[in-house]
């Protein structure tokens, strides 16, 4: 009995704070659960603008998570239920923003920036090699072949 | 290489610096509503009031009006107040959504502090707030004669406020109505 109550405590101590707020709602079903976390994770709070309405105590928060348990209870779909908040609270309330034209940057941008850093590097490599080999043909003389073995060996018994 | 093409990454940096830098002092408290172009939300609600009947959408109808969401609760609401008040003698009409709010306090604030309200809409559970996306009060709703809500302004309203977001809106939609 004890060994479980630690055990519960134990448990406790690892529930993340912002969940902490949310678990109130009983729920019908497992999946149920899951589904009204990731909505809440995914929508934004449109008072504290950059906290999920999972992790913020504001009573706005708490409302919107109250109407997604709602909604989730009527068995609407997740689309449906994000299609509400948008069409009260704007786009702003999806942390994941829909593809439209406004907000192509957002997706395309980091991408772009990625191939364009590539393109850029393989570019400067294969400038730098023929560089190199245009004045790579001129190997060591034997001159300098001597000093550089002289080097190595000198080198070789702190090893 | 050429030395314009080196210069790229640069450009591209400092115009990036540019615009995050223009983001930091972007005013992101001014949510623009989707709501604007919409006509105001279907509800069925009770008068702050006592002993006056439910109000319902189609009563905001037939003129242009200001909706303002209040709440006793709210501070900044209590600095508006006073401004409502004259805006409502100078022959503005007013219409108060009481949002979350306990029924008794308001009638006490209302009798305290003056009604500049017309209709006063009670929404303790913040429903017809939801429907507007209200997200903290005060705010408040231009709506046209025939229930469009053309604007919305988020905070307080004080006389420069009025001066220049409001009064220019609200005269447009009085000579709207009254061609």
């Amino acid at each position: 009995m004890i060994r479980r109550l630690f055990l519960l405590m134990a448990m406790l101590a690892f529930v993340p704070a912002g969940l902490a707020a949310i678990d109130t709602y009983e729920f019908d079903t497992e999946e149920q659960r899951a589904r009204f976390y990731q909505l809440s994770g995914e929508l934004r709070c449109p008072k504290c603008q950059n906290q999920n309405i999972a992790d913020s105590n504001s009573p706005i928060a708490n409302d919107l998570r109250r109407e997604i348990f709602r909604m989730l209870d009527e068995g609407q779909s997740n689309d449906q239920i994000v299609e509400f908040m948008v069409m009260r609270y704007g786009d702003f309330v999806r942390y994941k923003p829909a593809l439209t034209a406004q907000t192509a940057v957002l997706w395309f941008a980091p991408a772009v920036f990625l191939l364009a850093g590539f393109i850029g590097l393989v570019v400067m490599l294969r400038r730098r090699q023929r560089a190199l080999r245009s004045t790579g043909d001129q190997h060591l003389n034997a001159d300098e072949q001597q000093r550089l073995k002289s080097l190595l060996e000198k080198k070789s018994p702190h090893d | 290489m050429k030395r314009s093409l080196m210069l790229l990454p640069l450009a591209v940096f400092l115009l990036l610096l540019v615009f995050l830098f223009k983001g930091l002092y972007l005013d992101n408290e001014d949510l623009p509503s989707v709501l604007i172009g919409k006509p105001f939300p279907a509800f069925q609600l009770s008068s702050v009031q006592e002993g006056e009947p439910d109000i319902s959408m189609e009563d905001l109808k037939g003129q242009p009006s200001l909706v303002n969401v209040w709440a006793t609760w709210c501070v900044a609401c209590r600095v508006e107040h006073p401004v409502l008040n004259k805006l409502a003698e100078q022959g503005v009409v007013i219409h108060g959504v009481n949002y979350k709010d306990d029924t008794e306090s308001a009638r006490k604030w209302l009798q305290d502090l003056h009604n500049p309200y017309q209709l006063n809409i009670s929404d303790p559970e913040g429903r017809l707030g939801l429907d507007l996306g209200v997200y903290g009060a005060p705010e408040t709703f231009l709506v046209d004669a025939e229930g469009v809500i053309r604007y919305k302004f988020i905070g307080v309203i004080d006389e420069r406020v009025w001066q220049s977001e409001l009064a220019p809106r609200y005269q447009a939609l009085v000579d709207e109505a009254q061609p």
